[in-house]
């Protein structure tokens, strides 16, 4: 096993740079290094001297993918893409446009998006299996029917509904928590509540309504049938057996995410004020800050190679036909 | 049963102490009844160092912690100066091209020089800050500090020494020299090396050290312009006559920095931690950075080194009736804290301050309806929603300017011609400001009749001030000329109907502009009907920001729309958006028309170094009238900005000039705790019913399941 995660770890460096590559040539297909600098210095009193100073400072004074003035390898090396993609192999991101930096603010604001993104994941998770059960338990009933039609209602309305409801009677009309903000520590707990609830409510149409149809196809197996002669009770089927056999297909979608909960939501962030990673990248992308996107896509694209490495750890621990050679 | 009966009152106790308390309050319960001010920013400012913020976002921390020598009266309107460290606001010495003292009354042909004098009060002391903390030997602390004890410090708060000085002359220098220096980038370092003396040879100079050195030591480099003359004495010398430059100095461009500062955050490692000049200020002002998290929360905490001022005790007319003047003569500043929450989106934000965790608020186009109602008369008022909550609104008109461009260089709108002048003053009487003010400003704006906004110099009321290419005066109110006017003139121009006479076609026009949000897509659909009333087809070009700026950059814009704030009230700061040598096209200026009438240039060049009075007032009229005649714009509108307060906030009035006014606000704590307990007691009782719903929900699920276990298979 330990030689196939070193082969899998090794094929993420051409995935790496490709990803690289491509957010590169996206981001500088819509900016220029001179929109980054306009941007960045204010749309009064711009001049062309302070907008050549502040590429050269930052490195965006180079050509960006192959410089035609230097020979053999400089060709390449002394380019844009090349001085400011190499160093994050090291995972060293460098100074954003604004001069912080990056790997320090991305330690700092991964706390409060893991604050919101951790308990949203596990009890939603445990509420989606538990819903999902309940629907597969009641097949073919009235509570089955109006289940599915309520997981599908809820799916289908936007996450910004959720928002807004959810700050205008848990906060503007009941008083019961803060409407937006953030604190440190244990104090961060009110902050919480709110995000977290709206972030379970909204998922649980989508996922109880895709765990249904796992058990669904579980449950009318001949070893369940067996389990049943042999005097279980529905609740010790349903979890002992079922729920372990639909394993592997929830854990192909569930494991494969939990590297990047610490990424953060971006919307969520955004409404509530929170200081995380999610709101970190959309003030990036709306500051056209290359430095950040480009880290930020670096370290998701990462996070999803180990999630996926993940998942294919966790399918040996829940089916032990799996082996990883 | 002692125990019992103490755990029931316990509980009791427990009970309504929570059901009073505020569940929804975003502050600790021990900032309770405290004189700390709430506030909020949208997004996080992009640098806190004097030489390089320029936007309004950084000013509300970079004013309140720096002081440049001057500062506009908080109550006086007109706009004035007034000393802040300075001892007074100095007149300008003349010099002529041998230095030789000039008159004040001198022509401005003869003035090489302007040469500012001043002195600063003797006293201030700067903000505790361990850049200035010293060693038993006098040398200071955390010079050199050692990289590994760097290791152990996250922020400021880190560095347990600190000390201060007195504020002294050459730390203005030294902060004139910044401007300079190639590294900070200075968004005034181009206007300003065409002025003071000796600014762009420094640039030089540090430009060529730069490439040896790295980062030059600013005091081993001298300015030939600006001179120490002693402690609290320095002197600048600009090139020519240009009054204008004393309300720069206003700025925090001109505020002072201590070497000592500027060297404490040079040091190696101090970067890697996010610890630099952009993000800690370091200042002699009310108040003093204390929490910098520009990703949740900034603070200001009263500088407890702060130097006398007192609450002005002059102002305008009715400011006695508003009780503007209670305070005055009392120290400042009032407020021991000022904390800003980051808060990106409107609708928290809005209630928030509802609920009273915020003293102050704008108001958003969505909550407009909420806070604001309109009199029969026309006239703005707070509802009745917000009278019974005692919250006070102010509105007063931005020095601000939002217009209507066309591209001068254009064949079609552009050129002195007759036909396309008289083509832009058709187009400009059919876009009917007052209505887009009313439909996209919810009526908060004031049509612009030239590009100088009401309460600066020059600009005139009533008749007097009116566009009469555009209005017309009627029963003693302007009013828009008729459409049937702007037909004339297009048909005069060329094209009747709406079709060129040479060749018969449709007139077929651009606006060029960036935005794609649903209020933009509805305020293009508005501009469209404009153009509809004269049968003009308008072809939207919609781009995103960055190609926007760069057709205005090369001058392939026809039509668009765009705006300035100004630096300071003066009329030269909104007529130079006209000046035809600050064209934007070749020139990379402000005048995005690309408009260049010579006549308009010379009255300029005359006007912008005259003092206030009956010639220069002529001249601009003079202006105006060119301007409007040749219509490079279609004058769009002058904002109006409208903002709510507490009752529990005093002393507010709206300053668009000055941006250190935090430090004349009071607050009433105790009103505050007050309104909030009675405006936030939390509804307990739905959660009480969604639990017993789920309990309720349960067993019908329990009993079904039994009934299943029981059931014989079939």
């Amino acid at each position: 096993m330990i030689a196939y995660i070193i082969r899998r770890l090794f094929y993420a460096i051409p995935i790496l740079i490709g990803v690289n590559l491509l957010t590169f040539t996206l981001f500088f297909m819509v900016n220029s290094p001179d929109d980054m600098a306009r941007v960045h210095l204010g749309v009064k009193r711009v001049t062309p001297e302070a907008i050549e100073l502040w590429k050269a400072d930052r490195g965006y004074d180079k050509p960006l993918l192959y410089n035609s003035k230097e020979k053999g390898i400089r060709s390449l090396s002394n380019t844009i893409f090349f001085q400011h993609s190499v160093s994050l192999f090291v995972l060293d991101f460098g100074r954003a446009d604004d001069g912080r930096d990056i790997g320090r603010d991305i330690r700092q604001r991964m706390w409060p998006s893991l604050a919101i993104a951790v308990p949203t994941f596990i009890v939603g998770i445990l509420l989606n299996i538990t819903f999902a059960m309940l629907l597969a338990f009641f097949r073919g009933t009235y509570v089955d029917v109006w289940g599915v039609v309520l997981s599908v209602a809820m799916m289908s309305i936007s996450i910004m509904f959720y928002i807004i409801l959810g700050q205008l009677i848990m906060s503007k009309l009941w008083h019961l928590v803060p409407i937006s903000g953030y604190d440190t520590g244990l104090r961060a707990l009110k902050f919480l509540i709110l995000p977290v609830l709206i972030g379970i409510v909204s998922g649980i149409g989508a996922g109880s309504r895709l765990y249904r149809t796992f058990y669904l196809e579980e449950i009318n197996k001949d070893y369940v049938r067996t389990a049943r002669a042999k005097g279980l009770s529905s609740l010790q089927v349903l979890f002992k057996h079922v729920l372990r056999n639909a394993m592997v297909p929830i854990l192909t979608g569930v494991v494969a995410i939990i590297p990047l909960l610490f990424m953060g939501s971006l919307v969520m962030e955004s409404f509530f004020g929170i200081p995380g990673l999610g709101s970190y990248t959309i003030d990036a992308i709306n500051q056209q800050d290359f430095a950040i996107v480009r880290a930020m896509v670096f370290l998701g694209s990462l996070l999803y190679i180990f999630g996926l490495v993940l998942t294919d750890i966790s399918y040996t621990l829940v089916d032990p036909r799996v082996r990883l050679e | 049963m002692y125990f019992y009966k103490v755990l029931i009152v316990s509980i009791l106790t427990g009970l309504t102490s929570v059901v009073q308390a505020q569940w929804n309050n975003p502050y600790p319960a021990a900032s309770a009844g405290k004189n700390i001010m709430y506030s909020f920013f949208r997004e996080r400012p992009k640098t806190l160092d004097p030489a390089r913020s320029y936007s309004s976002n950084e000013y509300i921390f970079v004013a309140q912690i720096y002081e440049p020598p001057f500062q506009y009266s908080y109550l006086k309107r007109p706009y004035e100066l007034e000393p802040l460290t300075a001892v007074s606001v100095p007149t300008p010495v003349y010099l002529d091209k041998k230095n030789r003292r000039l008159p004040a009354n001198a022509d401005k042909e003869k003035i090489a020089y302007s040469v500012y004098r001043v002195r600063l009060k003797k006293g201030i002391q700067y903000q505790p800050h361990p850049a200035f903390a010293e060693k038993d030997d006098g040398t200071l602390y955390y010079d050199g500090v050692d990289k590994n004890a760097l290791d152990k410090i996250d922020d400021i708060a880190g560095f347990k020494k600190q000390g201060s000085r007195e504020l002294i002359a050459s730390d203005y220098i030294y902060q004139i020299k910044r401007l300079a220096n190639p590294s900070l980038q200075s968004p005034i370092y181009g206007l300003m090396s065409q002025y003071i003396v000796g600014l762009k040879d420094l640039r030089t100079r540090l430009l060529d050290a730069k490439k040896t050195t790295g980062n030059p030591d600013l005091e081993k480099f001298s300015l030939s312009g600006v001179k120490l003359i002693d402690r609290y004495t320095y002197e600048i010398k600009i090139k020519g006559k240009y009054p204008q430059f004393i309300f720069w100095m206003a700025m925090p461009f001109f505020s002072p920095m201590p070497p000592e500062a500027d060297r404490f955050f040079s040091q190696p490692g101090m970067k890697d931690k996010n610890l630099t000049l952009d993000w800690y200020a370091v200042g002699t002002g009310a108040y003093m950075l204390t929490v910098n998290d520009p990703n949740r929360k900034m603070v200001l905490a009263r500088n407890p080194n702060y130097h006398e001022e007192t609450y002005p005790a002059q102002g305008e007319k009715n400011d006695q009736q508003a009780g503007l003047l209670k305070d005055a003569g009392k120290l400042l500043p009032f407020i021991d804290r000022i904390e800003f929450s980051l808060e990106k989106e409107g609708i928290p934000n809005w209630n928030k301050f509802m609920q009273g965790y915020y003293d102050q608020s704008g108001i958003s186009a969505e909550a407009f309806d909420q806070a604001v109602q309109f009199t029969r008369g026309g006239d703005t008022e707070i509802t009745n929603e917000m009278k019974e909550r005692g919250i006070k609104l102010s509105t007063s008109v931005a020095t601000s300017v939002y217009y209507f461009g066309f591209n001068m260089l254009d064949p079609v709108v552009g050129g002195s011609s007759e036909r396309a002048r008289k083509l832009r003053q058709a187009i400009s009487i059919a876009i009917d400001f007052e209505e887009f003010i009313s439909i996209f400003r919810n009526g908060r704006g004031l049509a612009a009749q030239s590009p100088i906004p009401p309460g600066i110099f020059g600009a005139s009321d009533g008749k007097k001030g009116l566009n009469d290419y555009i209005y017309d005066w009627v029963d003693g109110k302007k009013k828009r000329k008729n459409i049937l006017a702007a037909k004339k003139l297009l048909a005069e121009a060329g094209y009747p109907e709406g079709f060129d006479r040479k060749n018969g076609q449709k007139l077929l026009l651009h606006y060029d502009t960036s935005g794609t949000s649903p209020e933009e897509k509805s305020r293009l659909d508005w501009i469209r009907k404009q153009f509809k009333k004269l049968n003009i087809e308008l072809v939207i070009r919609n781009t995103d920001y960055n190609r926007f700026q760069e057709k205005m950059r090369k001058g392939t814009a026809q039509m668009y729309m765009w705006g300035w704030n100004a630096d300071y009230p003066d009329p030269e700061n909104f007529l130079f958006l006209l000046y035809g040598p600050n064209k934007k096209v070749g020139l990379n200026g402000e005048n995005a028309s690309n408009y260049d009438n010579p006549a308009f240039n010379r009255l300029f060049e005359k006007m912008k170094d005259m003092e206030n009075g009956p010639e220069r007032l002529s001249l601009i009229n003079s202006m105006l009238e060119i301007v409007r005649r040749d219509a490079p714009w279609s004058w769009g509108f002058f904002p109006k900005d409208f903002s709510l307060q507490h009752a529990w906030v005093k002393n507010r009035k709206s300053n668009l000039m000055a941006n250190n006014t935090l430090k004349y606000l009071r607050l009433d704590p105790e009103l505050r705790e007050i309104k909030r307990e009675k405006w936030n007691k939390p509804v307990a009782w739905p959660l009480l019913i969604f639990i017993l719903l789920l309990i309720a929900s349960i067993i019908p699920a329990v009993i079904a399941y039994r009934k299943h276990e029981r059931q014989a298979a079939l």
